[in-house]
């Protein structure tokens, strides 16, 4: 099983093109698009685990973890934004770590698992409820920041290009992270986990250690893009950011770019996020509340019956059928 | 204190015994097909507006609507099973889960659309009462939706028993090749399954609409208690669902009283993982084998 | 030959971005001199809509009347964040993109905090005209300006008038249960009763503390436990739809306490409470600020707004006429349409003839107005009436409540 191809040269191309664009947009583009790489990274994260074959369906509480914690030790524990954002992933990791360990401990798999992150994600996120530190259901909130004397590179809180930046360079990161590890062992590996689990242990994958890596490391991936969240967001509620349905918006990216390619979750965001807003500003403009809500389903429900394996796979198919008949042979 | 232990009690049992109701489709569905519909509550909400839509139009109280709702969402059911869900019953599981999720997001947006997001209040006289039985207060409509309920469930299990179709089902979820080698219909088996279970969400939707506002979202609610149930219960057994229904009823209740209401759920979404970690199947399913 | 600019794909990016821009912000460029925009978020949909609704009609009331008395041209574009306060400072940045430079809002104060942080980010000046928590003013915003009491002004004056109630009825509760919300508003209003109860030794020892979530869908419990407390007094902090969830389990339940005091909530003098519930939202009071109905021009405004719009005007809606009085008092001054002058002139701001029962209106350096009076209502006959202080009185409370299984 080849991995997926990490199509070095042009993914850096893009990425630079997309920096240097930054500045000269319009503030809406900007924040339009800091949410599509938030989603791309997002989703870039979801899909490392669902390499090996595990379905997280509670995705969004390693973001909820990595927001809360690299909110309240900057807030309340007075603690440098960088090292809250390390830690903030770290703790993330650990949850994550945690949750597959249990699971791999216990046999518990397909169906089963996917239920497993569920739980956890709405056992977390109601324990967070009733939680006085982050403020519960009342909310954590950050302190304003003043525009004027802020150094964003220092509280890593700024304005909408520095988010814009921060969460295209987490993508950018992502995407060359994730494409070392999937050709790497270990991305054999989980790829062989997916594949076929027993025959996979049968030739001596270590399946616990695997599990464990995958999923802590899509984990504290996902932790820090949930860091940037939080302080982007200046306000954390537990619903807002481990709710059910963040969880659900994650995979929506990957899925329909693309599960298994690299670069499908990106793709994914750039056509699902800009869907999502413009439908969502439409349906309050005209009053049909609910509109987006029916798109976006009616998209994954035509992704996953006629695209199975995503946009991404289609494109690139489309892109070397185009080409090759170029080729005159 | 005792009474109000009964008081409360006696209120989870009532509640319990619809939760059963939404779980007995979903454990239906599964143990014949397979297959874990995340979009069961975003049915069971479907029964709501179905109810609640019926009530206004009609002004009879709404648990007499359910069957009406059991019917309706029977015919979706087969409908949808036939035209969509067909096609995935042999695709990967994870292919399986989005396209429930994909069908929760199109009914939540398609209630959003035709009954906008605020809530819409069922009230009626019997909203205000209740029976006295000693020292214990039974809601009367709490009363009356359990009640049809338990009806709606005897019905449903008679069918599975005495029924040649119900027979058919049995058998396709005890050993779906045998079924098939014996001539049985195993897609119109799938597609009445389907409608069934629809059937149960819809049908306790309807009960449900006086006593919680119709929203769209509640629906994750619903899918979630539904899944603790039929987990704790054991996927695929019709006993599980009834008694796991009443025990989180209960639980929840208990919970509510003893630790604090808001953290009621907390105790259900724990017992889920520890069904999860040291018994899948359940407590009425086998015990596992590794 | 002319050196031609190549078309880069910045270019195209930029010229793209432009275009939609412009298709899809059309408030960006408009002459000087047009009307000062105003953008206004509220919960206008979803399971906190009624009071959102209630507010914009107080606002839309409050823009004719300011019109015909001729102030300032306005022009309000309404934003709504859909019952989650996270979307407060989503909705915030959409309204400012489309050229609002003063921003109204927005009914619940975790969506208030939200809206903040966008003001903040941006240097635009925002009205607040209905939120309670304390820490709205201690999070070092310097563009808010709040025209409503905090959470501590609002119990101090829930224990003043209860003290009142009970000189005048001569009865006295001895004993209460608190059942509250636990969101931003609700955590506000329980932090002030913990530190004012000590710090002004009120008589009534607070037997339990019962928390529930503001999406819950059934009270059944909760009443339960309160019921078994014991108390004299109930004392709930509500929304609306929880208020009338509760009433439904009392009188199910059968729970008939000494007397249904609000420190400081929402939810009973709501028309959808009273409409929902009947008979059955009589006796329920709740110590809020209101609008002064001995003073001739307020009652005046309220009559004129229920005769109009055949809604009760409470306090979603006084609030929300109350805060576009200050907007247009401040543009005028300011005779200008800019963030930063509009900041200026609400700064300055200091109003003696308003519709609010209290003292003038001004805004201290960290945005409060200190001088928001407080009353207590009472549900009489389907509708909340003024019973306290004195000086602001309508008719007599009548307490102990009448039991609900006597009525």
């Amino acid at each position: 099983m080849r991995p997926p191809a990490l199509s070095r040269w042009p993914a850096l191309a893009f990425f630079a093109a997309m920096a240097a664009a930054g500045p000269l947009m319009d503030s809406f583009w900007q924040s339009l698009l800091t949410l599509v790489f938030f989603y791309a990274y997002m989703g870039l994260s979801w899909n490392l685990m669902m390499s090996a074959g595990l379905l997280s369906l509670g995705h969004a509480l390693f973001l909820g973890v990595g927001a809360y914690a690299t909110a309240v030790l900057i807030a309340a524990a007075g603690l440098d934004p960088w090292l809250s954002l390390a830690a903030g992933a770290f703790l993330a990791a650990m949850v994550g770590s945690a949750l597959t360990w249990l699971g791999a401990r216990f046999s518990v798999r397909g169906v089963h698992f996917a239920l497993l992150t569920i739980a956890f994600a709405e056992l977390f996120r109601v324990l967070f409820d009733n939680w006085e530190l982050v403020g519960g259901t009342g909310g954590f909130f950050l302190k304003a920041i003043n525009p004027e004397t802020n150094r964003p590179l220092a509280t890593l809180r700024g304005g909408t290009l520095f988010f814009y930046l921060a969460f295209l360079s987490a993508t950018a990161g992502a995407y060359f992270i994730i494409g070392r590890l999937m050709a790497s062992r270990w991305g054999y590996r989980w790829r062989g986990l997916h594949a076929d689990e027993d025959a996979a242990r049968a030739l001596g994958v270590p399946a616990l250690q695997s599990k464990v890596l995958v999923v802590a490391i899509s984990a504290g991936l996902a932790g820090v893009g949930g860091g940037l969240f939080g302080l982007m967001q200046g306000s954390l509620f537990p619903d807002s950011v481990m709710g059910v349905r963040v969880s659900i918006d994650i995979l929506i990216a990957p899925i329909i770019g693309g599960l298994g390619s690299l670069f499908g979750p990106i793709i994914g965001a750039f056509f699902v996020v800009p869907l999502m807003e413009f439908s969502n500003v439409l349906a309050q403009r005209i009053g049909f509340f609910g509109l987006n809500t029916l798109i976006n389903g009616m998209l994954i429900l035509a992704v996953i019956t006629f695209l199975p394996d995503g946009l991404w796979p289609r494109l690139i198919a489309l892109a070397r059928f185009r080409s090759s008949a170029r080729c005159s042979k | 204190m005792t009474s109000l232990y009964h008081n409360v009690i006696s209120g989870g049992i009532l509640i319990g015994v619809i939760y059963a109701l939404i779980a007995l489709g979903l454990t239906i569905i599964f143990g014949v097909m397979r297959l874990v519909n995340f979009a069961h509550g975003e049915m069971v909400v479907i029964g709501m507006y179905a109810g609640y839509a019926l009530w206004s139009a009609t002004g009879l109280p709404p648990w007499t609507l359910a069957p009406v709702a059991a019917l309706l969402l029977f015919a979706m059911g087969y409908l949808l099973q036939k035209a969509i869900i067909n096609a995935f019953i042999d695709r990967p599981q994870h292919a399986q889960f989005i396209l429930f999720i994909a069908l929760a997001l199109i009914i939540t947006g398609l209630h959003l659309l035709f009954f906008g997001p605020d809530p819409r209040p069922i009230q009626i006289a019997e909203s205000m009462q209740s029976y006295a039985i000693g020292s214990i207060r039974l809601d009367v409509v709490r009363t009356q939706a359990a009640l049809m309920a338990i009806g709606l469930i005897g019905l449903l299990m008679l069918f599975l028993k005495y029924s040649t179709l119900g027979a058919s089902i049995r058998a396709a979820a005890d050993n779906l090749i045998g079924a098939q080698v014996i001539g049985i219909r195993v897609r119109r088996v799938y597609a009445v399954t389907a409608g069934i279970g629809m059937a149960c969400a819809g049908a306790a939707g309807a009960l449900i609409a006086p006593l919680f506002d119709a929203q769209p979202f509640l629906a994750t609610d619903f899918t979630l208690i539904a899944f603790i149930i039929v987990i704790v219960g054991g996927l695929g057994s019709l006993m599980g669902a009834l008694v796991g229904g009443v025990m989180i009823g209960v639980a929840e209740a208990l919970a509510a009283l003893t630790v604090s209401p808001a953290l009621k759920t907390v105790f259900s979404y724990a017992l889920l993982v520890l069904v999860l970690l040291l018994r899948p199947n359940g407590i009425f399913g086998e015990p596992e084998r590794s | 030959m002319t050196q031609r600019k190549p078309i880069t794909r910045r270019r195209v990016l930029a010229a793209g971005a432009g275009a939609l821009t412009a298709t899809l912000l059309p408030g960006i460029g408009r002459a000087q001199g047009a009307p000062a925009k105003i953008g206004v978020i509220l919960y206008l949909t979803g399971i906190q809509s009624f009071m959102g609704q209630q507010t914009r009609k107080g606002n839309e009331f409050g823009a004719k009347i300011v019109k015909e008395a001729g102030g300032p041209p306005l022009e309000f574009l309404y934003g709504d964040a859909e019952s989650k306060p996270e979307n407060g400072r989503v909705v915030a940045e959409r309204l400012i993109r489309d050229g609002c430079t003063l921003l109204i809002g927005t009914n619940d104060s975790g969506s208030t905090i939200s809206v903040a942080q966008a003001a903040e980010a941006s240097k635009i000046p925002f009205l607040i005209n209905i939120a309670s928590a304390p820490q709205i003013t201690e999070q070092g915003f310097t563009q808010i300006f709040r025209n409503f009491p905090p959470g501590t002004a609002l119990v101090a004056n829930a224990v003043a008038r209860i003290k009142e109630l009970g000189a005048t009825t001569g009865v006295q509760p001895k004993t209460a249960v608190i059942l509250h919300v636990n969101d931003t508003f609700g955590q506000g209003i329980i932090k002030g009763v913990d530190v004012l109860w000590e710090r002004l030794q009120v008589p009534i020892k607070i037997l339990d503390r019962i928390s529930y979530d503001v999406r819950a869908r059934d009270l059944s419990v909760e009443v339960a436990k309160a019921k078994a407390s014991g108390a004299d007094l109930l004392m709930p902090i509500t929304r609306v739809s929880d208020a009338i969830l509760m009433i439904r389990e009392m009188v199910k339940q059968n729970w008939s306490p000494m007397g249904i005091i609000s420190p400081g909530s929402p939810g009973p003098y709501e028309k959808a409470f009273t409409d929902a519930l009947g008979k059955y939202a009589d006796g329920y009071m709740s110590c809020v600020p209101w609008y002064n109905p001995t003073k001739k021009r307020s009652r005046e405004i309220a009559d004129r707004f229920e005769y109009e719009t055949g809604d009760r005007f409470d306090l979603n809606a006084a609030f929300a006429f109350e805060a576009v009085e200050i907007a247009a008092d401040a543009i005028k001054r300011a005779n200008s349409a800019q963030p930063a002058a509009i900041h200026a002139a609400l700064k300055a701001t200091d109003i003696s003839d308003h519709i609010i029962y209290g003292g003038p209106i001004r805004f201290d350096e960290k945005g409060q107005n200190p001088n928001i009076g407080g009353v207590m209502l009472q549900n009489q006959n389907g509708k909340p009436v003024v019973v306290g202080p004195q000086d602001a009185a309508e008719a007599k409370a009548v307490f102990p409540l009448v039991p609900f299984d006597k009525r």
